[in-house]
């Protein structure tokens, strides 16, 4: 098993940086999904780590063993491919014993026709069917084993992909956006069927996905990557709570948070769409952004709420969304409610709330503020309870 | 809308591949105002003429050294330009140049390379210390020049196609196989390059065998099939008796032999096609 | 060996590699460029030299010029080959639309038939087409030379897969503003097939530029021999004298589709390897 640690990574493709200096530290057994936007460079850093691509600077360690220049195979860590990557012209046996054969066979052994005469080779054939069948069995691909890959429907081609990545035993994982290219029943499925494998493997796993609602269901930590930086790590509960950054509050979580504009005044109070909260920041005076989470909406009137018009409704079955039209945002915020609640009409005024540890707010930078209710109004409501 | 096309296709192209094969079972010679059917008799004239059999063999051992040759090499090129990424598309054009160039102009400059007294051949032979040849008018040696050509003319061909065929592979394959321990660039090749390209090497086989079937140009100009038949080829068989000696019938025959040998080629094709070459 | 050190060697054996490969290709041309410049005299010895002491290149280009017609074959290239390929156009281009994109009975065995007929080599038929334009009384002419040409299977057969991409609204949107079926194939299609075409027109006319075995059959008269006849008949006349001028006029005769491919490249690529699905 395996820890990866990887330092100040940086890669530059013709002079655009596409890694910013990756700090990470991958435990021993860990399942860790690296999630981000299309192009911020997941890809490329998994391709570092398994050796594919060379850092422009920076290290690799893997169990402490600083890794550059050593071959992608010799790091002793399996590949899944978003495309699965699998031999078009060779049977599920034989792409799943490709890994096997290339490490037992010897180069003579390996070549056409004189390789059949080879003293070992029959032997060594042997223990090699025997792992094959073995696997094939685990992922329930025995009765496919003599197909082509065309001849097999997307799902079995991932888990064949993964039979070749665990045939092998190797140290660790690494997966590329492996569940994108299937349909997303399939993938719901799939989900589940590889956190199994990761409790029955206890082999470290790194997941690259732009999906945060798979790192969100199969990970126990979660690193959140941004043009070309990590900017959060932490358990998928964590990110989903306190994110750091306005990009990361942005990114996870769906529907999207609802971002309105606001102001840190200069007696630090914080007013959101011209009306003032009960809150207050120790950051500087300016520009600033008050997130709350779609289900952290409250509906109803009251004193400091924000009036806008419902202009469409989601029913999803379980939850509903209701979309309301605010003056001076461009896109509307969202509030989910229960559904057996009665919903508004559309087209009706409607009142929206939270509460205030609902609150997320950015500076203009896009950097967390913590905000909290002022000590002074703390006294002034415990005086109006007591 | 379809009716000029295929009028003229019937005029053109079907009605004269029926034509020399009926033409082929006659006597007829062009100007004489009759002909009679004489069945196999073409056919019995030809398989006992020494010259046929002589220009079959030619034709059959100018393919089977052009066509390795040319695939191979154009294979080797291609790899070579993938394998780097510096100056790809000057050697592409370069390798390409002889594709493009007129083969009965270069024809004649190669002639003049392989000139006895002032070719530049022998005169870089004799630079080392070789004894040069007549190449082009010893009967030991004129085919095989004839062969060189034709390789320096098809490679180029065979080049670009498969550095199509190359590019088309996926890279995430290079990549698993990186990852699932084929260390060395052969291992590669073997493991997907050369599987990869199955389609494309079939493919190009054919074509270069077909094209060398057709080999004419080069004969003609610089050897009229000589000396004494050495480099005698079919086409140019074919050529000599339709239209110099206005053996119709005759030279219909040995249309219809070639045609065979080109059908043949293009059942190979269809047969390994068919036989699924992996594509993805 | 370090990587970086492996990467070096490797990089300058694939460059020694293709190098030598390159000048193999390269050889013929630089030969008969420094011939085409040096005089008579230095021709005719036994010592290699690839630079001329005399340049006498525009001498021989002269004398190549004033012994052999080489306008007049170049003008005859760009008739023969330029007619060919308008007349091919003119002809596949509405039968291609209709394979495509009608519907009509028969439809499956035309298809079946050009299909079949991209497979004849043209050597197959050239015996019972110089009959035929025997009787016709048409030999030695441009006709003989471009007639039979005008049908390209591979032609119907390339604009016809084409023109299968092309969306049906296309088409039905053109026939509700009222298009006649043969204002829709020139008005609609051939612009949208312009790439096409242009990879096909670079195919024909490379071919029939180059073409040597049909002019050769048909043709007797000097003034309609087409370039490589004419270089060959020059040096029929010449051999074994007169290289320098020889080699100019092999200059001029390639130099249009060589210097169009240098300029063009990658569609010259495209349109020769389109004899590749031939
Ligand atoms: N080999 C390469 N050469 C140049 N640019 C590359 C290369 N690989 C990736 N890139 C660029 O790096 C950026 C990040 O790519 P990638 O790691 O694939 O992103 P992700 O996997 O997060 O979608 C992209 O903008 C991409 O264009
Ligand atoms: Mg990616």
């Amino acid at each position: 098993m395996a820890k990866i640690e990887l330092n100040g990574i940086r890669k530059t493709f013709d002079q655009t940086a596409i890694l910013k200096g990756i700090d990470l530290a991958i435990e021993d057994g860990e399942f860790i999904a690296l999630i981000g936007p299309s192009g911020c460079g997941k890809s490329t850093l998994l391709r570092i780590i398994a050796g594919l691509e060379p850092q422009s600077s920076g290290e690799v360690r893997i169990d402490g063993v600083q890794v550059d220049g050593i071959r992608p195979s010799a790091r002793n860590l399996a590949m899944v491919f978003q495309s699965y990557a699998l031999y078009p012209h060779l049977s599920v046996f034989d792409n799943i014993a490709v890994p096997l054969r290339m490490r037992r066979h010897s180069a003579l052994a390996r070549m056409p026709l004189i390789g059949r005469l080879h003293p070992e080779r029959g032997r060594t054939e042997r223990g090699i069917r025997e792992d094959v069948e073995r696997v094939a069995a685990q992922l329930e691909l025995a009765a496919l084993l003599k197909r082509k890959p065309g001849q097999l429907s997307g799902g079995q081609r991932q888990r064949v992909a993964v039979g070749r990545a665990i045939v092998r035993q190797p140290l660790g994982f690494l997966f590329d956006e492996p569940l994108s290219n299937l349909d997303a029943k399939l993938r719901v499925h799939m989900r589940a069927e590889l956190a199994q494998l990761h409790r029955q493997l206890k082999a470290t796993f790194v997941y690259v996905t732009h999906d945060q609602a798979e790192a969100m269901t199969m990970s126990s930590r979660i690193a959140v990557m941004i043009e070309g930086n990590v900017v959060q790590i932490g358990t998928p509960a964590e990110v989903y709570e306190n994110p750091r950054d306005i990009r990361v509050a942005e990114f996870v979580g769906s529907p999207k948070i609802n971002a309105m504009p606001g102001v840190i005044r200069e007696d630090r109070g914080l007013e959101v769409l011209g009306r003032q909260l009960r809150l207050g920041t120790a950051a500087a005076a300016g520009r600033c952004t008050v997130c709350v989470r779609p289900e952290r909406m409250e509906i109803g009137p009251g004193p400091g709420t924000i009036a806008g018009i419902v202009t469409h409704l989601e029913h999803l079955g379980a939850e509903a969304f209701i979309h309301v039209k605010v003056d001076r945002i461009d896109l509307p915020l969202l509030a989910r409610v229960s559904p057996d609640q009665q919903l508004p009409e559309i087209g009706s005024a409607i009142h929206l709330g939270f509460s205030d540890n609902a609150v997320r707010a950015f500076d203009a930078a896009g950097k967390r503020i913590d905000v909290a209710v002022p000590a002074r109004s703390e006294r002034v409501r415990e005086k109006a309870l007591g | 809308m379809v009716a000029p096309a295929f009028i003229l296709m019937f005029l053109l192209l079907l009605g004269p591949l029926l034509g020399v094969i009926a033409l082929s079972f006659t006597d007829y010679q062009l100007g004489s105002p009759s002909f009679s059917w004489i069945g196999l008799s073409n056919y019995q004239d030809m398989f006992g003429d020494r010259v046929f059999w002589l220009s079959l063999r030619n034709t059959l051992t100018y393919v089977a050294i052009v066509v390795p040759a040319a695939v191979a090499l154009g294979l080797a090129v291609a790899l070579l330009i993938e394998s780097g990424g510096s100056l790809r598309t000057w050697y592409r054009t370069i390798y390409f140049l002889p594709v493009m160039a007129t083969l009965i102009a270069m024809s004649i400059v190669w002639e003049f390379m392989l000139h006895p007294q002032f070719g530049l051949i022998n005169g870089l032979l004799h630079g080392i210390g070789l004894e040069g040849f007549s190449w082009l008018q010893d009967r030991r040696t004129a085919l095989y020049a004839l062969c060189v050509i034709g390789i320096w003319q098809a490679l180029g061909f065979n080049m670009v196609l498969f550095l199509a065929g190359l590019v088309s592979i996926p890279r995430q394959l290079y990549d698993a196989a990186e990852i699932d321990g084929a260390h060395s660039a052969w291992a590669r090749f073997r493991l997907v390059t050369w599987p990869m390209l199955g389609p494309t090497t079939v493919f190009v086989v054919v074509i270069t065998g077909i094209r060398s079937f057709q080999v004419f140009d080069t004969v003609h100009v610089l050897t009229k099939g000589g000396p004494s038949k050495s480099s005698e080829v079919l086409i140019h068989t074919m050529y000599i008796e339709s239209f110099e000696f206005f053996r119709s019938g005759y030279g219909a025959a040995l249309t219809v032999v070639f045609l065979a040998f080109v059908l043949l080629l293009t059942l190979v094709k269809s047969a390994l096609a068919n036989r699924g070459v992996h594509y993805a | 060996m370090t990587p970086r050190h492996r990467s070096l060697v490797w990089s300058a054996t694939r460059h020694l590699l293709l190098l030598c490969g390159a000048v193999f290709i390269l050889l013929p041309f630089v030969w008969m460029i420094s011939t085409a410049s040096k005089p008579q005299t230095e021709i005719f010895t036994k010592s290699i030299h690839f630079i001329p002491q005399t340049f006498a290149l525009w001498d021989n280009f002269a004398t190549a010029f004033g012994k052999a017609s080489l306008w007049r074959f170049l003008v005859n290239g760009v008739v023969v080959t330029a007619s060919i390929f308008v007349l091919q156009v003119l002809i596949a281009l509405p039968a291609a639309y209709a394979l495509a994109k009608l519907r009509f009975a028969g439809r499956e065995v035309l298809f079946a038939l050009v299909l079949f007929c991209i497979l004849i080599p043209p050597q197959a038929t050239a015996i019972p087409v110089f009959l035929l334009f025997h009787q016709l009384g048409i030999l030695d002419s441009y006709a003989a030379l471009i007639v039979p040409f005008t049908i390209s299977a591979f032609g119907i057969f390339l604009m016809r897969q084409f023109f299968k991409t092309v969306p049906d609204d296309l088409i039905e949107a053109a026939r509700m503003d009222g298009i006649s079926e043969f204002g829709i194939v020139w008005r609609v299609m051939l612009p949208t097939a312009i790439p096409a075409l242009t990879a096909f027109g670079i195919f024909s006319v490379v071919a029939h530029w180059n073409d040597y075995f049909w002019p050769l059959i048909v043709l007797n008269s000097e003034h309609l021999r087409t370039p490589p006849l004419g270089v060959a008949s020059f040096r029929n006349e010449e051999a074994g004298t007169n290289y320098g001028p020889l080699m100019a006029a092999a200059i001029v005769i390639i130099a249009p589709l060589v210097v169009a491919f240098l300029l063009a490249q990658r569609r010259f690529i495209e349109g020769i390897t389109l004899t590749g699905i031939k």
